[in-house]
């Protein structure tokens, strides 16, 4: 029966999940390069990351280019409340989390009024004024940012000097959590809300959506699993300021992964983030000298390629081609 | 029989065109009623005031009793008005199924309930064999009946068909009339916009006749057919010539 299947195909998913997630934490077994390890933590933050954008962007259709600016709320958030008021890093993500869904409704309320790239332009204004506000902003450090004061390696402190495997494994945790959120939604009264929005609000909302609502709902979920993000990436570089947390590439990392990979698929994100962030690293790493722009220069011709190749994405054209041949 | 909607003095501009002046109409609880009239007569201005997607300039809207005219279109949706879209507007990325399970959201926050009811729905319309499809692959008629069953999982006491039988062949408008007529004894309201006479006259119990933003008559199809200003306003003169 279509029903049973439905539910099975939910659970091979989860089972694939958790099976992927398994193996990456194997992988320092014999990664011990540090360069290496500290991709690994990077790439596993942008598929967390992604992932979160995709709640918005992907199955809500509302394109942020502006999310950088909750990555920098939950990095300043985090890093604020520990050297400020010695708020344990982790309760600060959470704080910063919540600040961040805060605000997405803030903006979200005149934003959700403006349709398609209106609203995008909207979202980067937004997250540039935001970048404006830090670098001035003195008691946060202004454009000389914050520090993370050294305490000695633990979890409580969120810092490990000596090793990257326990950013690496947090890493790991985010992602699969940032999946399996995603993975819930998918299957919920909010999940097919949202797509109905992307498709045809008009049509939603004489289903009875609200459809200023579930907007605003995808946005607060989308923003707060980023700032967590945001506020892991603070601890993980110890040192922040406007422009290294908050600046406009920021965005467009967390945009590129899933429209690589796969808007407004479960595995879009991750599958995207898993080719581009060793890209740009190798690139930026091996291509140094030659400017900081060459590995934008290198996603610019990436998406350029699925953009004309493959617009669905990668996880978008694989799944199409098993429905053609189910058909 | 009671009036489950009332429509009273509903008046709608947009900047100096009047498309409705002074429309009273009452829907009666369990009829089919045609809302007819040639093109640019003021029936989908109507039709989404009734259904809430634009505040009339003036006058008011009941249902069941109740004032709904400055409710949105998801809270009569709530109340129980459902409607279909003259252009078609299918969620295109999400499969049949999942299209008519946002409609059953309306009733229950569970997924399974919405699938399981959505499923019966598709049963009852005809697309049973479709559920997996995406609504993108769906032919035009099938997109029709997708419409139906998505307003339908809402689980309607009034539903609004806007223009559901245009450009379907004789034998799918034929199949058309019969689900209305299924839909109709399952205990729900019916109001049909058309202007393919020879579609609605045989199936509605009552019809409307707009021209110009107006009610030019109203009562059984038999009749209307025969009254001499519905016959000019919408058949024209050289028909009513052709007729004498």
């Amino acid at each position: 029966m279509a029903g049973s299947s439905h539910d099975s195909a939910r659970r091979n998913n989860l089972i694939l999940a958790i099976c992927v997630a398994a193996a990456v934490a194997c992988l320092p077994l014999v990664v011990k390069d540090v360069y290496i390890q500290n991709m690994l933590v990077l790439t596993l933050m942008y598929a967390a990351l992604s992932q979160s954008w995709n709640i918005l962007s992907g199955y809500c259709g509302q394109i942020s280019l502006g999310h950088a600016l909750y990555f920098g709320l939950g990095a300043y958030a985090t890093l604020l409340l520990f050297t400020k008021f010695g708020v344990l890093p982790r309760f600060g993500m959470i704080a910063g989390g919540v600040i961040a869904a805060a605000v997405a409704a803030a903006v979200g309320y005149p934003c959700f009024r403006l349709k398609g790239h209106y609203f995008v332009i909207a979202t980067i204004v937004i997250a540039e004024a935001g970048l404006l506000l830090m670098l001035n902003w003195d008691w946060a450090g202004a454009a000389m940012g914050i520090e993370v004061p050294v305490r000695g390696d633990s979890w409580a402190k969120f810092q490990f000097a000596r090793s990257k495997l326990p950013y690496f494994y947090f890493a790991l945790g985010l992602a699969l959590v940032a999946w399996i959120v995603t993975w819930k939604i998918e299957d919920s009264r909010w999940g097919y809300w949202w797509r109905a929005v992307k498709d045809n609000a008009e049509a939603a909302e004489s289903l009875g959506v609200v459809v200023f609502r579930s907007k605003m709902a995808a946005a607060a979920v989308s923003a707060f699993l980023t700032a967590v993000g945001g506020g892991f990436y603070a601890q993980f570089v110890s040192y922040i300021d406007p422009e290294s947390v908050m600046s406009f590439q920021f965005s467009l990392l967390m945009a590129l992964p899933a429209v690589l990979g796969g808007i407004g698929t479960l595995w879009g994100p991750a599958v995207g983030a898993a080719i581009l962030i060793p890209i740009t690293e190798v690139t930026r790493s091996y291509a140094g000298g030659t400017g900081k722009g060459f590995d934008l220069i290198v996603y610019g011709l990436l998406v350029m390629g699925i953009a004309l190749g493959r617009p669905e994405g990668i996880v978008g054209a694989f799944s199409a081609r098993k429905r053609a041949k189910t058909a | 029989m009671s009036a489950l909607l009332e429509v009273r003095d509903l008046t709608q501009r947009f900047g100096g065109l009047v498309a409705n002046a002074n429309v009273s109409i009452d829907v009666r609880a369990g009829e089919i009623l045609g809302l007819i009239g040639p093109n640019g007569a003021g029936k989908s201005t109507l039709f989404n005031a009734i259904a809430g997607v634009r505040k009339p300039t003036e006058g008011r809207i009941s249902f069941q009793g109740r004032d709904v005219t400055d409710l949105d279109a998801p809270a009569r949706c709530a109340l129980g008005v459902a409607r279909t879209f003259q252009v078609v507007k299918s969620f295109e990325t999400m499969s049949v199924v999942e299209n008519v399970m946002v409609g059953a959201f309306a009733r229950t926050a569970s997924a399974r309930e919405a699938r399981e009811k959505a499923r019966g729905v598709l049963e009852f319309t005809g697309l049973g064999a479709r559920e997996n499809a995406m609504a993108q692959e769906l032919t035009p008629p099938e997109k029709r009946r997708l419409e139906v069953a998505r307003a339908l999982a809402t689980e309607p006491k009034l539903l609004l068909l806007d223009e559901a039988m245009t450009g379907l062949t004789p034998a799918e408008a034929r199949q058309g009339v019969e689900l209305v007529r299924s839909i109709r004894e399952r205990g729900v309201t019916v109001v049909m916009v058309e202007h393919v006479m020879e579609i609605v006259m045989p199936l509605v119990d009552r019809a409307i006749v707009l021209d110009l933003g107006r009610v030019i008559a109203e009562g059984k199809p038999a009749d209307i057919v025969r009254d001499e200003s519905v016959i000019t306003a919408y058949l024209g003169e050289r028909h009513r010539a052709r007729d004498a």
